[in-house]
């Protein structure tokens, strides 16, 4: 079952066709890498998706509702969660209250479940030590841990994160990948990433962006072997 | 939770030591004291929208006058009573501040104080136009006989401190309340990143409009209990200077502290009268001052002492 699709999705900045006409579907519970050069339009189509953009034309379909014209929160309420490509948390709160933040809406949901569903995802990031913390005192990577754990700890049916391992220590990174693995079956991902590497270590399939349309589509070792990829990559034909 | 405790035992202290004030102080400052006590709440009620959600407004004026003039010109052309005609005076807050809302966040940032000014403007020559009813910059008195409420008489000193009092206990438990609600911390996430808030799933507007709601109507509740307690209405109160007045009291006494708009309002209200003893050119004194705390206390009196000892205060 898909639960996310898009149907001929555009988004215009006047001239600048900065996504044009992408058809894409996501079946549930795959991690989907998008990748592509830079400027191929992937941070815009996350927006398209999650709601911070609007779109041009075309529509996005999540869980078999439309949601096109849905505002953005009320996305993430049917079950989206995003993380910006630029680290986007509270820095002068406490590591604790940003995850909390993410939880407080949800029905039923008293301050004692939240604390206690913060902390396992901090646990799950592995920064649980540092929940008193304000969050603008933590360590570049552990800021983008602590985006990620508020993304998780909303246990979303689509996580999306753009480009998470941007500025990771080697280290991180292996960490990183081991917790993408983890979430594996508890929900959907949508990975914009860079990192070759680590699209290869962790992504069930491939989505190519270039010049805002989709220029491949496969699984990794599809990808790998695609000319046009490489030609879009590094420039050769 | 032990500091959901300490923070209402401290607030109840407080609250406990002006009651207290009210059998000690001479004659002169409990007047004073008085009238600190309801600008403050102007203060706390502009410190909603800008210390907690992080809207800066320069028209505020605009609701203190329109619970000042909603309960004054009630009281003086219909001839209704002090009781309902606060009611008056709380409900144009609240519908000023609904209509000042709903078009002022369509904008953010400077516009948004802009868009703010010139409506606080608009109301300010609004009063000046209906003259007839307001008498303008002149303004009115109202009479005696009508600042009664219960049959407790408002314009004696010491009924007018504790009604002052009253007003003042709601204001600042409200406050405190709403910080500690979900709510509130959701439009200190609002304040800290808007952006973030709402892709967290937050609708952000609605939040904003609610801070307004209740920023607006707090600070009418002051505006009408200043024109009943002191018993005069003029245009003065809806001027552009007004609007400035609690973005100084806040700022001064702590932006985003439940406390901060009283010690700000006591502390400037006791600057420009112990400078203006030493000096006539006490604005001079007072402006150096306001200078100095805003190099050494940037995040105001309450704010700073946050900051170095007390990180629970709320």
């Amino acid at each position: 079952m898909m639960l996310l699709s898009t149907r001929g999705l555009s988004r215009h900045f006047g001239g600048l066709k900065a996504v044009e006409n992408v058809d894409f579907d996501l079946p549930e519970g795959q991690v989907r890498a998008l990748i592509g050069p830079n400027g191929a339009g992937k941070t815009t189509y996350v927006g398209l998706l999650s709601g911070r953009i609007p779109a041009s034309a075309g529509s996005v379909t999540f869980d078999g509702q439309n949601i096109t014209h849905l505002p953005a929160h009320l996305r993430i309420r049917a079950g989206m969660a995003y993380t910006f490509q630029i680290t986007s948390i509270y820095g002068r709160l406490s590591v604790q209250e940003n995850v909390a933040l993410a939880l407080r809406w949800r029905k039923g949901g008293n301050e004692a479940a939240t604390t206690k569903r913060a902390t396992d995802a901090l646990e799950r990031v592995g920064i649980a030590k540092r929940a008193d913390q304000l969050a603008g005192d933590l360590s570049y990577g552990h800021q983008r841990l602590l985006e990620i754990a508020m993304g998780i700890s909303q246990q979303p049916r689509l996580l999306i994160l753009d480009e998470p391992t941007q500025g990771l220590a080697d280290s991180e990174i292996v960490d990183f990948i081991s917790l993408i693995r983890d979430l594996v079956g508890e929900m959907t991902i949508l990975l914009i990433e860079h990192n070759i590497h680590v699209v290869m270590q962790t992504a069930d399939a491939i989505t190519v962006l270039n010049g805002g349309e989709i220029l491949a589509e496969g699984t990794p070792g599809e990808i790998r072997k695609n000319t046009a990829v490489q030609a879009a990559y590094l420039g050769t034909k | 939770m032990s500091e959901i405790r300490k923070s209402w035992g401290l607030h109840t202290g407080v609250v406990a030591l002006l009651l207290a004030l009210n059998f000690i102080l001479p004659d002169y400052h409990h007047g004073n004291l008085a009238r600190v006590m309801v600008l403050a709440c102007y203060a706390m009620g502009y410190n909603m929208l800008f210390g907690y959600t992080g809207l800066l407004s320069l028209g505020h004026a605009l609701f203190f006058a329109a619970g000042m003039y909603g309960m004054s010109l009630t009281v003086q052309h219909l001839g209704w009573s002090a009781g309902p005609a606060i009611i008056v005076g709380l409900a144009s807050g609240l519908a000023m501040s609904l209509v000042v809302g709903i078009l002022s966040l369509r904008t953010a940032g400077v516009a948004f104080m802009i868009v703010t000014l010139m409506f606080a403007q608009a109301g300010y020559l609004a009063a000046l136009y209906f003259g007839e009813y307001t008498r303008g910059d002149e303004g009115f008195v109202i009479q005696k006989a009508a600042r009664q409420i219960g049959g407790i008489d408002l314009s004696d000193p010491m009924s007018r401190y504790l009604a002052a009092l009253v007003l003042f206990a709601v204001c600042l438990f409200i406050t405190l309340r709403v910080v500690q609600t979900g709510f509130g911390r959701v439009l200190v996430a609002i304040r800290e990143n808007e952006e973030r808030t709402r892709m967290l799933g937050y609708d952000v507007h609605l939040h904003k409009l609610l801070a307004i709601l209740l920023s607006g109507t707090m600070s009418a509740a002051a505006g009408a209990a200043y024109g009943l307690l002191f018993g005069y209405a003029g245009a003065t109160f809806a001027s552009v200077q007004y609007s400035i007045f609690p973005l100084l009291w806040v700022l001064l006494g702590g932006a985003g502290t439940v406390l901060g708009p009283f010690v700000g309002t006591l502390f400037m209200f006791y600057l420009i009268d112990l400078s203006s003893d030493i000096s006539t050119a006490y604005m001079l004194i007072a402006g150096l001052t306001l200078v100095l705390l805003t190099l050494f206390a940037p995040q105001g009196l309450v704010g700073e002492l946050r900051r170095r000892t007390l990180r629970w205060l709320p």
